[in-house]
Parts: C-alpha cells; sequence; structure tokens
C-alpha cells in the first residue's frame, strides 16, 4: 500500500516570514523575467567560454547544444507534471518525445506536408496517443502504471526500429539508421547552419511555454487536485472527485507538451534517430527532476538543462587528456557519461532528496553557522 | 507439422530465458514492492562473469565441465552483485519505495555504463560448448540445442524454487511476506533477511538467464540486459506480481504468441502483440493471472 507515497516536498516559507537579506530583494519575482531576457540575447554576445564550451556563445555549435538543454528542459519540466506534481512514475514519456520527433519528421519527408501542417498533425496525434494510452494505464496504479507505460514506449521503439513499409519502396522510420529531416520544403529561416540562432530562439519558447502552462496548471484548481492525488489519493476519492479523470487530464498535458518538445528537437538535429525511443530516455528525464527537485518550478528546468549538457560536455571531458592519463581503471569508467551521471544520480537519491533546489535550504544553516564564528 | 514443433520449442526457449529473469522480478517486487531496474544489470553480470571465467579461471573452459565451472562461477558472480545492492542500496531506503525504484534506475545506468567501459559496447563471441551449436531432430524438426538447455534449465529452476518456497522455513516466510509483510514483522520475523534471500535468488537467477542467454545469441553485450527486462517486466505484470508460477504461465504465453506471430505475421509484429496482450490483461484482469490484487 506504500508504493504510490511520493515524499511531500518540504513546507515552504512564505517569502515574507523570511527577513529580507538585501535590497535585491523586492527583484525575485523578477528573476525568471530576467533569466528570460539574458537567455534571449546570449546569441547577440561573442563571449568565449573555455572549457564550458567549444566555440564563443554565438557559433552554431554552441547555440545547439544550448538549444538541445533548453527543450530538455522543457521536457523535464513537463515530466514534472506527472512526476513531481501528480506523483505518477511513468516510464513512457519517450514515446510521446518520440511521437514528436518521428511525426513531424515522417510527415515531411516522407509524405512532403508543410512543416506547420506536420507539426500541427504531430502534436495533435501525440496528445490524441497519450489520451488513448493513458486511459488503458491509468487503470493501474503505482509500479504498475510504470511497467505498463514502459511496455507501452517498448512499442514504440519496437515500431521505429522495424522501419515498417507502407506498400513497396523505403520504409517509413529508416530504422537503426533514423530518417534525416528533408529541408527542401522547410521555412528558410530555420534551415542552415547561421540560422541555428533560429532553432535556439524557437527551444527557448517552447521552454518558457511549457513553464509558463506548467506553472498555471499547478496553480490552478485542478493543480491542487493533482497535488492532493500525490499526497492521499484515497482522500480524492472520498472529497467526491475522481481522481482517475483528474490523472488522465495531467497524463495527456504531459504528453502533448513532450509532444511538442519532440517537434522543436527534431527541428534542431535536422531528423530522427532511434534513440529517442529508448526507455533510457524516459529513465534520463526522471533523473533530471530528481536531481533538479521533484514538484518545484524551476528544479525539473535546472536539472533538464545541467544533465543534457553534462551528459553532452562529459564526452568531451571523458577523452580529454587530463582523464586519458588516469589509470585504467579511473579513466575508462570516467569515460562514459552515464556512468558519471547514474552514480551522482544514486548519491543525490540519497543525500539530496529534494534536488539542486533544495540545496540553498541545506546550505543556509551552514553558512550561517560559519558566519557566527 | 516439423515448422509447428520447431516454432513451439523455440517459444518455449524464449519463454525459458524470460521466466528465470520475472521470477526473480516477481518476487522481489511481491515481498517488497521495489520494482528492480537494476535486474538487467545482474544479468550482465553473468554473462561477462561467465564469459571472462571460460578465458581466464583455472579449470574453466567453453567446453564439457569447464563451461559448468564458467557458468557456476558467473551465478555466484550475479549472486554477489545482487546481495551488495540489496545490503548497501537497497536496505537503507527500507519502506521508501520510489527513492528504492530511482536507485536501481541509476545503478542500471551506471552498470550498463561500467560494463561498457569495462569491455567496449560491441558485442562479443560468447564460448559455448560445441553440442549447443548443434541440432537435435525432435518429431521431425530440427531443434538448436541451445534452446533446450534453456528449456531444462528453466524447468529445474522452476522446481527447485517452488520446492524452495513450499516446503522450507525459509520459503514460507517468502510466500507469508507476499501476502502480508506487517503481519509477519508483527510475528517476530525478520522480513528484511528475506529480502536479502529474494534478492540472492534473483540475482541468481538472472545471472544463469545471462550465461545461457549468451550462449542461445552467441554473443554478450553490454545493453542485453536491458531489452529482456523489457519484456521479463511484461510478464511479471500479465503473470501477477508476487506470484512465481503466474509469471510461468505468462512466460510461455507470452514466448509462444511472439514466435508464432513473428512467423506467420510481419517481423517485429509478435512484440506488439505481447503488448496488445497486456493491455488486454490489464483490461480484464488488472492483478493479473495470478497474483494478488495489484493495488497501491
Amino acid at each position: 500500500m506504500t508504493n504510490s507515497v511520493v515524499e511531500a516536498p518540504p513546507a515552504q516559507v512564505p517569502d515574507e516570514l523570511t527577513p529580507g537579506r538585501s535590497r535585491w530583494h523586492g527583484l525575485r519575482p523578477f528573476l525568471p523575467l530576467v533569466a528570460l531576457v539574458v537567455a534571449a540575447i546570449v546569441p547577440y554576445s561573442t563571449v568565449n567560454l573555455p572549457g564550458f564550451f567549444e566555440g564563443p556563445l554565438n557559433s552554431p555549435g554552441t547555440l545547439q547544444l544550448l538549444a538541445i538543454c533548453l527543450v530538455f528542459g522543457g521536457l523535464a519540466a513537463g515530466y514534472d507534471l506527472l512526476f513531481g506534481r501528480t506523483g505518477m512514475l511513468s516510464f513512457g514519456h519517450a514515446l510521446y518525445f518520440a511521437a514528436g520527433v518521428y511525426g513531424t519528421d515522417v510527415l515531411v519527408t516522407r509524405a512532403g506536408l508543410p512543416l506547420w501542417q506536420a507539426a500541427l498533425l504531430a502534436v495533435t496525434g501525440g496528445t490524441i496517443l497519450a489520451a488513448l494510452l493513458g486511459a488503458v494505464a491509468l487503470r493501474t496504479v503505482g509500479i504498475a502504471f510504470a511497467m505498463v507505460t514502459l511496455a507501452f514506449a517498448q512499442v514504440g521503439a519496437i515500431v521505429v526500429a522495424r522501419d515498417f513499409k507502407l506498400g513497396s519502396g523505403e520504409g517509413l522510420t529508416g530504422g537503426e539508421e533514423g530518417l534525416p529531416l528533408d529541408v527542401s520544403g522547410l521555412p528558410a529561416a530555420l534551415v542552415g547552419v547561421t540560422n541555428t540562432v533560429n532553432l535556439y530562439w524557437l527551444a527557448l519558447a517552447y521552454l518558457t511555454l511549457v513553464v509558463f502552462v506548467v506553472h498555471r496548471v499547478s496553480g490552478s484548481p485542478t493543480g491542487r487536485v493533482l497535488a492532493g492525488l500525490r499526497d492521499d489519493e484515497r482522500r480524492i476519492g472520498v472529497l467526491g472527485l475522481d481522481p482517475y479523470r483528474f490523472k488522465l487530464v495531467a497524463f495527456t498535458l504531459a504528453g502533448g507538451l513532450a509532444t511538442a518538445g519532440g517537434v522543436v528537437y527534431c527541428l534542431i538535429v535536422g531528423g530522427a534517430s532511434p534513440h529517442v525511443t529508448s526507455s533510457e530516455l524516459t529513465l534520463s528525464l526522471l533523473v533530471m527532476v530528481v536531481l533538479g527537485g521533484p514538484g518545484t518550478r524551476w528544479g525539473p528546468v535546472l536539472g533538464g538543462i545541467l544533465y543534457m549538457y553534462l551528459d553532452h560536455r562529459l564526452t568531451a571531458f571523458g577523452s580529454s587528456d587530463a582523464v586519458e592519463n588516469l589509470p585504467a581503471f579511473l579513466s575508462h569508467p570516467l569515460s562514459q557519461p552515464l556512468f558519471v551521471l547514474g552514480t551522482v544520480f544514486i548519491l543525490a537519491v540519497y543525500f539530496f532528496p529534494g534536488g539542486l533546489t533544495s540545496l540553498k535550504s541545506r546550505l543556509t544553516p551552514l553558512l550561517t553557522a560559519l558566519r557566527r564564528r | 507439422m516439423s515448422t509447428l514443433v520447431l516454432l513451439t520449442l523455440t517459444g518455449l526457449g524464449v519463454a525459458a530465458l524470460y521466466l528465470l529473469v520475472a521470477s526473480g522480478l516477481s518476487l522481489v517486487f511481491g515481498l517488497a514492492d521495489v520494482l528492480n531496474f537494476a535486474h538487467g544489470l545482474f544479468l550482465g553480470v553473468g554473462a561477462y562473469a561467465t564469459w571472462w571465467a571460460a578465458d581466464n579461471l583455472p579449470g574453466a573452459g567453453s567446453d564439457g565441465f569447464g563451461f559448468v565451472v564458467a557458468v557456476a562461477f558467473g551465478v555466484l558472480a550475479g549472486t554477489l552483485v545482487a546481495v551488495l545492492v540489496e545490503l548497501v542500496l537497497i536496505r537503507p531506503l527500507y519502506s521508501r519505495t520510489i527513492e528504492q525504484v530511482l536507485v536501481t534506475v541509476g545503478l542500471s545506468l551506471a552498470g550498463v555504463a561500467l560494463l561498457q567501459a569495462t569491455w567496449g559496447a560491441d558485442a562479443r563471441p560468447f564460448p559455448r560448448p560445441s553440442w549447443t551449436r548443434e541440432v537435435t531432430g525432435v518429431l521431425g524438426a530440427n531443434v538448436p540445442n541451445a534452446g533446450l538447455l534453456l528449456i531444462v534449465a528453466a524447468a529445474v529452476v522452476l522446481g527447485g524454487l517452488l520446492a524452495f518456497l513450499h516446503w522450507t522455513r525459509y520459503g514460507l516466510v517468502i510466500r507469508a511476506g507476499v501476502e502480508n509483510r506487517e503481519m509477519v514483522t508483527a510475528l517476530g520475523i525478520d522480513v528484511r533477511k528475506a529480502f536479502t534471500l529474494v534478492f540472492a535468488i534473483g540475482g541468481a537467477a538472472a545471472a544463469l538467464a545471462g550465461a545461457l542467454g549468451g550462449v542461445y545469441f552467441g554473443t554478450v553485450s553490454p545493453g542485453q540486459g536491458g531489452s529482456l527486462l523489457i519484456f521479463a517486466f511484461i510478464v511479471v505484470v500479465i503473470g501477477g506480481m508476487g506470484s512465481v508460477v503466474g509469471s510461468a504461465y505468462a512466460a510461455v504465453a507470452v514466448g509462444l504468441l511472439q514466435q508464432f506471430v513473428n512467423y506467420y505475421g510481419t517481423s517485429g509484429l509478435g512484440d506488439i502483440c505481447v503488448v496488445g496482450l497486456l493491455a488486454v490483461v490489464l483490461l480484464l484482469r488488472p492483478q493479473g493471472l495470478a497474483g494478488k490484487v495489484a493495488t497501491a
């Protein structure tokens, strides 16, 4: 009876009760806006951050990496709507993301539709898919629900890998090799290395949209019911509300948001590859949310951005000289980003259950104790 | 007729592989409520330890008695890893199931990456006795011996496990714990010892599946456990969590369905039918074929 219990995040101390620390205190509500503006003007900067990025901030490579990070920040925030805010442990979120990626790619490349139609169809299809599969999967709860969503996502992976053929000719999804996006029908502003900056802004817009939607939903009466479901599902039932319907709404919404993320991701990387359907992608979403702090507004976003950044940069770090010169038993594991991230994740589950966002509340007593000396 | 026999026996061979993985998963889930994503890691450890032992361990080899020694070493390694994981990582999080699942998720990511770092991402040829490459004639069909070996091994493991669960005191504690853990604790029995035992059994069965799966597929690779694990999950859900017998029925159903549909339909359709079967079972009988009601 215990496995649907999710630890509630620690009670927040209302802002007005904490003493105003500085004159910046009044600016806190505007910080997200400031961050958004800074993120929006990053492409105009030519600052070089050696060690953090390969080239200057406005180089296409760096911008693409940042765009991928932003998309995954948004994905993690959408996944948190399920895991952190409703307490549903879904292992099939990759399916809806992949529906966006492959839906757009197949509709543009194989069916020759214009991008806006393809994107619209993909998002609608992904949302309907989430509603249908959610309707079946939500008949189970807890761990069984996790297994069922995992199985559904596996079907997606099989369909993509087997490369089913429609009629004669080439397969639909390109199988193991993936399907590069046919750019000839795309708007010119989204094609080519020089236009990477537009894709970056697109990714930023997606992240903003997801954060806005998740914020509005969790603040609404529906959001309060979802939080209630996370804390005690039976009580919601006793209050006369139908848990099944509310969970289905959250599942469908999160699925739709993930599909939209897939559309953006497909444009950024210029195609689809089968790894987006793998269960590992869902597992890494879970890692992002837990590392960032489930059920918080910014934790999952930060977790997603940081995870993707580390996943990309640790590969370069692992092949750098500093690591190569270590003895083999250290350098081999360190060259595997997943080993490092998996270990960090396990440590985080033990020592920082609230994720990154709880670091502040954990460090404050320590700092005040140090300052008193 | 011979096609039918061949398909049935290969289906049963796959079912045997699923059963070896699923029996441990099912017991661990039934008793401790832990969905163990690290089970694929135990399988990988068993496979790689067998592969390593066949070349490096004195007395072990790829043929005859040496191969038995190598497999025994692999099973021992899998069991040790499983016990260590339970003692070091799972036990401190007692009764915090979501955290336990998260830890096994992290472990599956890190463990597979570690295997990959040590032995590379590519598949390695697995040492197998020469007789497993041959075929045996059964009712006019030429059945690969490796598949028959899997069926025999799974049958022996299933029989041993059921005998253990039904005729020993520890088995009684495990069965009682699956039914009602609080009551067993209230009677003054330390259920956590049973957790370790169940992890050890599950790890041993998974490691055996890894070693024999290596013989069956002819290669060993770090990601092998992951794809088997998903079907093992499906088998566990269809069979009913916590029931070994239910898992056995479900494994046979899944293995046969997969083989027959893959042969008579398009390749890959069988895997999808298996998930369809899962959906049907969930809609008609959410607690699985033979399980306790899988609520919460």
